[in-house]
């Protein structure tokens, strides 16, 4: 990736931008998010397939927002995740500049979000066969087996939250998990609460979330919460056809048509 | 052992289900009197979270109900409710939560003999379901000691 690191450089001294979010060589084999704001610090970044950070999740930070102008090293899933910011108004072509790497591994700048919305809408959000295969098996469960599934699965879950820093569009500053008046989600790590929070998180990530499995890869204990928001994902194809994330489009879950179809309401 | 009486709670918006159950009572027509009936001033308004805080609170069954699509009194509270139903169904359904135990419905303020009939026939299925056992369990663990050495 000797071309990122010159493109970056370029960026820096020119002043296109201030800050180059990308990934470094981390400590035990594993990479994490750099934040280059020094031209002759460009050489640390790097790129390989260890990469599967969403740096997404950067960009709504306050600390990093206010340095500047930002570049962000961006994989599909990334450019998806700043699709649906952008549709979100939480970035836009004057804070963000995309230094895109293909599936195929190659650099691609776009001049701007719609170019990236145009390259990200040729390919389809589509959930890989094993996760394809539990969705299944969890579905042809009785009602009481997946019950117990799911209070088993969660119950370890101790809410550090781990799993809603590493989504990108989990950038309230106040999450509905954290309010105490009403306090909607007991604070223990119990099952009632752990299940109500994974449904909260659940639900508002429904029509938004981009598939990334960054909450996934950033839980401790590799609970399955990305199952929730794979079927959401799932039934928003379903019942509202694909899904595909869209600078103008409305947030699903805050339009509506009049002939949306249901088969349950008496 | 006493029979089974099953706890309904009813979300209710405020211009169509709630007068229609108020026209129930004054056409004088007998329901059961399991249902507790919150009013709310609209569908749109009935968040997610206070329905499963009804299930957390002891309650057997769920009834929402609001105005009919291109009724309600905001143009569409309803509509924008209908959208957040079928996720948050599903999701339910997913997770093992008991479908069954909520209902969902139309019902206007000229329709006091349907919703006599909706929290009869509710009434009727939860009693047959009996009550909500498994989330009550969960709901009613103590939380656990964790000994951090
Ligand atoms: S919920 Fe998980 S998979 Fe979805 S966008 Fe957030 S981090 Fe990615
Ligand atoms: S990262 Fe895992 S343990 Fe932490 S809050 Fe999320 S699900 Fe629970």
């Amino acid at each position: 990736m000797d071309d990122l690191r010159k493109r970056a450089k370029e960026l820096l001294e020119t002043s296109a931008v201030k800050v180059v979010i990308g990934y470094e060589q981390g400590t035990a084999n594993k990479t994490r998010a750099l934040f280059v704001e020094k031209a002759e610090d460009a050489d640390c970044l790097i790129f390989d397939s260890r990469c599967v950070q969403n740096l997404a999740t950067y960009v709504t930070k306050r600390e990093v927002k206010d340095k500047g102008k930002m570049a962000i090293t961006a994989t599909l899933p990334v450019m998806r995740s700043i699709i649906q910011l952008a549709s979100e108004f939480q970035v836009n072509d004057n804070n963000l500049l995309v230094l895109g790497i293909t599936p195929e591994s190659k650099l691609v700048e776009f001049k701007n979000l719609s170019e990236v919305e145009t390259f990200v809408h040729q390919y389809q959000i589509e959930i890989d066969a094993k996760n394809k295969e539990m969705l299944d098996k969890i579905a042809k469960m009785t009602q009481a087996e997946r019950w117990k599934f799911w209070i088993d699965e969660l119950s370890p879950c101790f809410k550090c939250y781990a799993c809603r820093a590493a989504c990108p569009m989990c950038y309230c500053h106040r999450c509905t998990v954290d309010f105490n008046q009403p306090q909607w989600i007991p604070v223990p790590s119990h099952e009632l609460g752990n299940l109500e929070w994974h449904i909260m998180r659940a639900i508002h990530l429904t029509g938004r979330c981009i598939d990334c499995d960054a909450c996934y890869n950033a839980c401790p204990l590799a609970i399955p919460i990305n199952l929730l928001t794979k079927r959401m994902l799932e039934d928003v194809k379903i019942n509202f056809g694909s899904y595909q994330p869209s600078i103008k489009a409305d947030h699903l879950m805050s339009t509506y048509k009049p002939d949306d179809k249901e088969n349950f309401i008496q | 052992m006493a029979e089974f009486e099953p706890k309904i709670v009813a979300f209710v918006c405020n211009w169509c289900t709630y007068a229609g159950a108020d026209l129930t009572g004054t056409s004088r027509i007998k329901y059961a009197s399991n249902v507790r009936i919150l009013r709310f001033p609209c569908t749109g308004r009935i968040d997610y979270m206070l329905l499963l805080k009804a299930f957390d609170e002891g309650a057997d069954g769920i009834i929402v109900s609001g105005c009919h699509p291109n009724d309600c009194h905001y143009t569409s509270g309803n509509f924008h409710a209908r959208r957040r139903w079928i996720m948050f169904r599903s999701l339910c359904d997913f997770t093992g939560i008991d479908t069954r135990r909520i209902k969902f419905s139309w019902v206007s303020a000229a329709e006091g003999a349907k919703w006599a009939d909706i929290v009869n026939t509710t009434v009727a299925s939860i009693r047959e379901l009996g009550p909500y056992t498994e989330y009550k369990i969960v709901a009613n663990n103590p939380v656990k000691e964790v000994s951090h050495g």
